[in-house]
């Protein structure tokens, strides 16, 4: 998987512009980061990985942000920080996103994993293992359901069976 | 008992608990929810349908069109009917459709009281913690969760607090003090945790003023803004309401303190509210248009210090003006205050989001410089990606307007 790197304040505007907003998810995906990387929707390929600096997804609560992300394909975002809510909005959509404070060590194109049972990132371009702090449990069942929708969907479909 | 912070106290009554410690995830009950169009019913309706979920309390969701309107093509108007079409199948009697912008006409209609815990469907939820309120932002999943379950839940957050002693300056407002802060500690210095504003000089400070301040805490990086309830909340809310703050020597993450005589009008210059200065190192801008809009800075408050500048002059520039929210247009036309905005030039335009979300007709062409009293600049925001937007204040926009480049309000209030 392929790292895809980017600097610090990647706001939400730049992700999701907000002109296309009116459309489905197919069309601001085409658009997402375009104002820092044209090509960067036509390129990304299904499991790459979006690694940033500092405040990741800054400004509006546009879930679009990171449903784009995901919808391109983006299989985890490695970040400096977020911001607080692109945060949740990530997870709520089942995109995992990692706090890795070392995330800057990554060099562009380098080939990434994961590994969520020992909280580290692998890259294996430089076969250097970063740590990042772990997704906190009640969210990580969350995300392993998929998001907040089909977690929701399980929940609703428990209580129905024990009634 | 623990002494505890305005934000420790708000969360901790929602969550049913006596006291919370900073770092804790607990889980809170909601006390209102607010949507818009954008955000709301086009992206809530079929989520709640694949889960054949109901509303958990109609009575606690308020609706409020304000980003797709005036509809100007199929997809926006399709936006505005769904929203319309939902409140009625799901029994929202909370509804306001082109009254203005949501965070402007919530607390306008009374439904923000201090000690709630509400969650908006926007990033600029933080604006209803002016009234002691705990209000932040959450995206269209999250709302669904809240819409089926009415919780949320919350990591405690640690309290930032600014205290700003002294008063502002003639021709100085609460944008600037915020600017400042967001030039000083950056678009994450916020560290999504609680921001409180305290001092004198917050106390002195008019509601919508208060609304401006606690709004930029999202580009300031909080997840609220919060300022304890007073006799000025009351006056606004026209109502008796419960005084909700800090405890005195409550333990907080930092605690910064300016002298509020001391901040000068600030400008951010393109493409971020971090790059603040003050207005003095712009002198050489030039913009071709100047903006007043936005819930951030075409409120009542808004529009009258702008009118305090422009007084029997004329723009420069092309002026444009949306009210904030119908209501305020009104009270800005009955007090005159309307009318001089628009005997200076002003062309007005709709009570909605407007440019400041890149969205309608008059969004900002190719290369276009403009200074605009709207929360954000970022690159290609208002309209296209070569365009270049100036953050200031109502007063600085109109200063500048009225001088044809970059001008400090202090040397033309009247």
């Amino acid at each position: 998987m392929k790292a895809w790197l980017f600097g610090d304040n990647i706001d939400t505007d730049v992700i999701a512009p907000g002109r296309y907003m009116k459309f489905g998810i197919d069309e601001i995906a085409q658009h997402c980061l375009e104002a820092v990387d044209l090509d960067f929707s036509r390129q990304v390929t299904k499991g790459d990985i979006i690694v940033a600096g500092r405040n990741f997804g800054c400004g509006s609560s546009r879930e679009q942000a990171p449903a784009a992300l995901k919808h391109l394909g983006i299989a985890a975002l490695i970040a400096e920080s977020f911001a607080g809510l692109f945060y949740r909005n990530a997870l709520n959509l089942g995109l995992p996103a990692l706090v890795c404070s070392s995330a800057k060590r990554i060099r562009n194109g380098d080939r990434i994993s994961i590994d969520y049972a020992r909280s580290e990132v692998f890259d294996l371009t430089s076969d250097e293992r970063l740590p990042f702090e772990p997704i906190p449990a009640h969210l990580m069942e969350m995300v392993r359901d998929g998001g907040l929708l089909p977690h929701l969907e399980k929940r609703l479909a428990r209580k129905e069976r024990a009634s | 008992m623990m002494k505890q912070t305005l934000a420790q106290k708000l969360v901790a009554r929602a969550a049913g608990r006596s006291t919370v410690a900073p770092g804790e995830i607990i889980t809170c009950k909601v006390d209102l929810a607010m949507m818009h169009d954008s955000g709301g019913p086009r992206r809530v309706k079929p989520m709640l349908e694949r889960l054949g979920a109901k509303v958990w309390d109609p009575s606690k969701v308020v609706v409020i069109t304000d980003h797709y309107l005036p509809a100007y093509d199929e997809e926006s108007r399709n936006i505005v009917r769904i929203a319309r079409g939902w409140v009625r199948e799901a029994g929202i009697e909370n509804f306001y459709d082109a009254q203005g912008i949501c965070h402007v006409v919530l607390p306008e209609r009374g439904h923000l009281r201090p000690g709630m815990f509400v969650v908006g469907g926007d990033s600029h939820s933080p604006t209803g913690g002016a009234f002691g309120a705990y209000m932040f932002g959450v995206g269209a999943t999250e709302m669904l969760g809240v819409l089926v379950t009415g919780e949320i839940w919350l990591k405690v957050p640690h309290t930032i607090l600014m205290e700003f002693d002294r008063a502002l300056q003639p021709g100085v407002s609460a944008k600037d003090m915020m600017l400042f802060l967001i030039g000083r500690f950056g678009l994450d210095g916020g560290q999504y945790q609680a921001l409180e504003y305290r001092g004198t000089a917050i106390r002195r400070l008019p509601m919508q003023e208060r609304m401006t301040l606690c709004n930029m805490t999202a580009e300031l990086g909080g997840q609220t803004g919060l300022i304890a309830s007073d006799a000025i909340t009351k006056a606004f809310l026209a109502s008796e309401v419960e005084t909700w703050d800090s405890d005195a020597g409550a333990s907080v993450l930092a605690h910064h303190r300016f002298n509020a005589s001391e901040i000068a009008p600030q400008v951010a210059a393109p493409h971020s509210p971090a790059n603040a200065k003050p207005v003095e190192q712009f002198r050489h801008v030039k913009p071709t248009l100047a903006y007043i809009g936005a819930c951030t800075g075409a409120k009542l408050e808004d529009l009258r210090m702008a009118s305090q500048i422009l007084r029997s002059r004329k723009s420069k520039m092309r002026l444009l003006v949306a009210p904030a929210s119908a209501r305020d247009q009104k009270t800005a036309a009955d007090e005159g205050t309307l009318q001089v905005l628009l005997d200076a030039g002003a062309e007005l335009l709709p009570n909605a989001c407007g440019i400041c979300a890149g969205y309608g007709e008059h969004v900002l062409p190719e290369d276009m410089v403009a200074i605009s009293s709207t929360a954000r600049n970022f690159k290609g925001r208002m309209g296209a990606a070569s365009s270049q937007v100036y953050l200031a204040s109502p007063y600085t926009v109109a200063a500048t307007a009225v001088a044809g480049r970059v001008c400090d309000p202090r040397e033309l209030l009247q």
